[in-house]
């Protein structure tokens, strides 16, 4: 429904409301925000990977200058922080959950757990008496390696006996096991999922004060969700009510994840803000942000894909080891099982399917949801797999995805994974991407390559995910401990101008644009005259936020069903007005009109009606113009598409360079192509960075080795080409905007088309398979084993 | 503590600051001109790049005592009250910004580079950028805003 009236509505390029200030300097971010009489936090942190703490002596620490207190675990006695999402075992027996302090509790667990708090009166001095604590560590030795973990010998958790936190089963695996045997061919794959950094640009911070007189605790922090902090600080670790507890989170600079789950930081000074009586500071710097911010992916995988002779996909196979880190992130068990192996069908007829994941504790920074989460995972295993499937079937790359993709007509479609697809048409996706990746002159481009001695090659990724979380039953019935619906209220003033007020959290998306545009398009007004408030747990009636590419598919349907109600609402009243049945008015363009009359009311002058109810039916309607919609989705939704990469490899230095960058993705109904095409760029470029530069490393003793921009590489803007973007889409058939989500396919999908197109470029020296980050170092590694075992 | 006098969007402006204050905690926390941003504590991102004399520079990576009597431009001072300037205009125009973080400093930088080299190609807009992250944008919306901005000023 691309808007003629005002050029503000659904489908427009709207350029975005909130950059005016962004590029001014006038956001306010959280570390912007200053109190009166505010203190510093700074947090000593664990330089061992695992120890026992035999005994703090925090007296020099406490006497030094500017120092107004000093916290270890043994002051902080409050409740752990608490894990969202309960998964159960095969056998049926619950996950282990060992407690998650805020303060370390006689151990640390992770290079950079919490030990003590420091809180002074500036910065400096707080950071220098930390220096003056004294801890004896009885250094233990660090838990690793997921499969000698899993095995047993030193416990990160002691109380749990193991260091598995689960192992889990998705699928018919005697089934799976049946068809594998009696397959033509099992085409096997070994996959790390390289573990990552999210590292968005703004690092965590927080603000808290507690008000004597009201009882009431302000914080401001960096969320993506502040509901969900409000409830799972206040229900869970401080028991503080919800109404004596404000989350703000203000201009959030970039989340991808990281900034979803509730952190040990802002729970310390939270509880601390009582005890100094001033209102406290803390902002990590960003080797704190490396070593304590929810890592993502680490996954260890072996799959078996089964064909018949015509390379048919007839089961599919998977055992993951999934990395959970120290202790359990608010969402991190949700990631391995319903967020990826759910995903394994991908866009293919795969009859059968069994995953069995174990969750696995290790003495490193805990991991949890990144862009993607899971669905990356899924997406690179099966992408990776169908490629191998290819080159040892001896299939065209196009052909063997083409031959076993579910049909347009086949939706919707119930896959052996329990989701069932809604829409979506993946061959036309592929074709479009094709033509835009222009690969018939690829052949063309290789020679020229090749006479430049260069090895090029190309890689496709047809991929699927599933988002806007969630549907609450659905949701509820698989462990999760909260519900996934989404709010909205949308207040019409007096004069007509609107604020909405939603419970998704824009920290780059833009909902102050996309938001707007939603409210234009239903109302007629003009986009100026609509304000969108988020962020806020003293404004926002309720939210579950952003993250799984929700905020448009729950929170937009949301504030649509909002606009809804407003619009039944202001007929009423324009029926009474106008004396006409309320059956015979019809809005558009911003007027209630008598149909067939030249009888109308403009939209403000309903508005104006509400509030100054002089002529007002009394007995039907209450005055005012306010209504709020909760909107619970019936399914998730299932953006898809096809990435094509061409890359170019120098076989003397390794170095590998995107050459071209192809997506097109169905990501439903297009609210502003100008927002959804950033989204896509930003998502590539992580999944770039994936695929060619970015690991976090570990050693033995569980020292984290990239831990600064020095040593953990980061997309630059020299490493990444222009993309080529496009949209193929079919509409979702289970929200009334038919949007899907656009903010994780990027990462998503690009990952297997680079080093599927690696593969291919060295495919001809006999290099059958490269990790990521495929460095260079990597890359002419692998070159010159294939020439030697060649 | 030493005082520090230097000219900060063309406003002459004073303070004392421990001799080991950034200029950019001088910025952020003395003038509370907090346009200008931290995202590392390597040098690297860039985040808090400024124009020291006209030319662009980490204010991460400099004391406040180096820029004694200096012309520092933050982002706050390259609008003219409500005309953008057409850098920031480009950025806005081509939807070069998402969480806006690094925005500052990429603006800033950008600046300098146009400035210097207003005939830039893509190539040389990339490598320039080199010491400016932007997690968001995929760097495609930033490099073809800097190529409109030079445009514009180019005439
Ligand atoms: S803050 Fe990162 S370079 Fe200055
Ligand atoms: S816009 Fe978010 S880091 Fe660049």
């Amino acid at each position: 429904m691309p808007d003629g009236v005002i050029g503000t509505g659904i489908g427009a390029v709207v350029k975005r409301v909130e950059d005016f200030r962004f590029l001014t300097g006038n956001g306010n971010y959280t570390d912007d925000i200053n109190r009166p009489g505010q203190t510093y936090a700074y947090m000593l942190r664990s330089p061992h990977a695992h120890a026992t703490i035999n005994s703090i002596d925090t007296a020099v620490a406490e006497a030094a200058p500017g120092v107004v207190a000093v916290f270890t675990g043994d002051d902080m006695q409050v409740g752990g922080l608490p894990c969202g999402w309960q998964i159960h075992s095969e056998d049926g027996s619950p996950m282990h959950e060992p407690p998650h302090p805020s303060l370390a509790q006689g151990k640390v667990r992770h290079v950079g757990d919490q030990v003590a708090v420091v809180i002074a009166e500036t910065l400096e001095q707080a950071k220098t008496a930390a220096t003056l604590i004294n801890i004896d560590y009885g250094i233990l030795p660090a838990v690793m390696d997921m499969k000698a973990a899993e095995a047993g010998g030193t416990l990160v958790h002691e109380e749990i006996e193991t260091n598995k936190c689960y192992d889990w089963g998705i699928g018919d695996k005697s089934a799976v096991d049946e068809a594998l045997a009696s397959s033509a061919h099992i085409t096997e794959i070994d996959i790390v999922n390289n573990r990552l950094i999210p590292n968005a640009m703004e690092p965590r911070a927080a603000v808290a004060e507690f008000n004597k007189a009201t009882s009431e605790y302000t914080v401001y922090t960096t969320s993506q969700n502040p509901h969900v902090i409000r409830l799972l600080m206040g229900a869970f670790v401080l028991s503080v009510p919800e109404h004596k507890l404000r989350i703000i989170a203000p201009d959030v600079g970039g989340g991808f994840g990281s900034k979803i789950f509730l952190y040990a930081e802002e729970t310390i000074i939270t509880w601390a803000s009582t005890k100094v009586g001033r209102p406290i500071k803390w902002t990590a710097e960003r080797s704190e942000s490396f070593m304590t911010d929810a890592h993502g992916r680490d996954h260890v995988t072996h799959a078996k894909l089964g064909m018949d002779e015509n390379g048919i996909f007839t089961a599919l196979k998977v055992e993951t080891y999934a990395n959970m880190g120290a202790y359990l992130s608010t969402f991190a068990t949700s990631v391995p099982t319903y967020l990826y192996a759910t995903l394994l069908a991908g866009v293919y007829k795969t009859p059968v399917i069994y995953a069995n994941v174990k969750a696995i504790f290790t003495n490193t920074v805990p991991v949890d949801a990144y862009r993607g989460a899971g669905r990356p995972e899924a997406s690179y295993l099966l992408e990776r797999i169908v490629d191998r499937a290819a080159r040892e079937m001896g299939i065209e790359q196009v052909d063997i995805r083409q031959r076993n993709m579910i049909s347009a007509d086949a939706f919707p479609y119930q896959t052996p994974v329990a989701l069932e697809y809604d829409s979506g048409d993946y061959q036309a996706t592929l074709a479009s991407a094709m033509k835009l990746a222009e690969t018939s002159g690829f052949d063309l481009r290789k020679k020229e390559s090749q006479a430049r001695g260069k090895k090029r090659g190309i890689g496709y990724s047809t991929y699927i995910e599933a988002c806007g979380i969630a549907p609450s039953a659905v949701a509820g019935a698989l462990g999760a401990r909260a519900g996934l619906y989404e709010s909205a209220e949308v207040r019409v003033h007096p004069t007509g101008s609107v604020t909405v007020f939603t419970g998704s959290h824009s920290h780059g998306q833009g909902h102050e644009t996309t938001f707007a545009q939603i409210v234009s398009e239903q109302l007629g007004i003009p986009i100026e005259n609509i304000e969108i408030n988020h962020g806020d747990t003293g404004n926002v009636q309720f939210g579950m936020g952003t993250y799984g590419s929700r905020s448009l598919a729950v929170g937009g349907e949301a504030l649509l069903r909002a606009t809804n109600k407003i619009i039944d609402k202001a007929s009423k009243i324009a029926a009474h007005c106008l004396e006409a049945a309320v059956d015979d008015i019809e809005f558009k363009e911003g007027n209630f009109t008598v149909s067939g009359t030249d009888k109308s009311m403009a939209f403000g002058e309903v508005a104006l009606t509400a509030y100054v109810p002089h002529n007002f039916p009394h007995d039907e309607l209450e005055p005012g113009l306010d209504e709020t919609a909760f909107y619970d989705p019936a399914n998730f939704t299932f953006p898809g598409g096809c990435h094509i990469c061409e890359v170019e490899i120098d076989p003397e230095t390794g170095v590998t360079e995107v050459k071209n960058f192809t997506a097109v993705d169905d990501i439903g109904r297009v609210i502003n192509p100008m927002i959804v095409e950033g989204q896509v760029h930003g998502g590539v470029a992580q999944g770039i960075g994936q695929a060619l530069l970015e690991g976090c490393s570990y050693d033995s003793d569980g020292q984290l080795l990239t831990g600064s921009y020095m040593d953990y590489t980061m997309p630059r803007a020299d490493n990444v080409p222009n993309f080529k973007v496009g949209t193929q889409s079919t509409l979702c058939t289970h929200n009334t905007l038919g949007v899907k989500g656009v903010g994780e396919v990027g990462a998503i999908g690009s990952p297997p088309a680079v080093i599927n197109a690696i593969v291919d470029a060295l495919s001809d020296m006999g290099v059958t398979d490269i990790s990521m980050p495929a460095t260079p170092s990597k890359v002419w590694q692998s070159i010159q084993s294939a020439k030697a075992s060649s | 503590m030493p005082t520090v006098t230097m000219r900060v969007n063309g406003k002459t402006v004073s303070g004392e600051v421990e001799a080991r204050t950034l200029l950019v905690q001088f910025l952020r926390e003395h003038l509370r001109l907090t346009g200008t941003h931290v995202g590392c504590d390597t040098s690297q991102c860039g985040a808090c790049v400024v124009h020291v004399d006209g030319n662009s520079a980490k204010s991460c990576t400099m004391l406040a005592v180096q820029a004694i009597d200096a012309d520092i431009t933050t982002i706050e001072g390259l609008a003219d009250g409500e005309t953008l300037h057409p850098m920031q205009e480009a950025f806005r125009n081509n939807h070069g910004l998402q969480c806006g973080f690094c925005t500052p400093g990429m603006v800033m930088s950008a600046v300098d580079l146009v400035n210097k080299n207003p005939t830039a190609s893509e190539t040389e807009i990339r490598e320039w950028l080199e010491g400016n992250i932007c997690r968001c944008t995929g760097y495609h919306n930033i490099v073809k805003s800097i190529q409109e901005a030079a445009e514009n000023v180019g005439g």
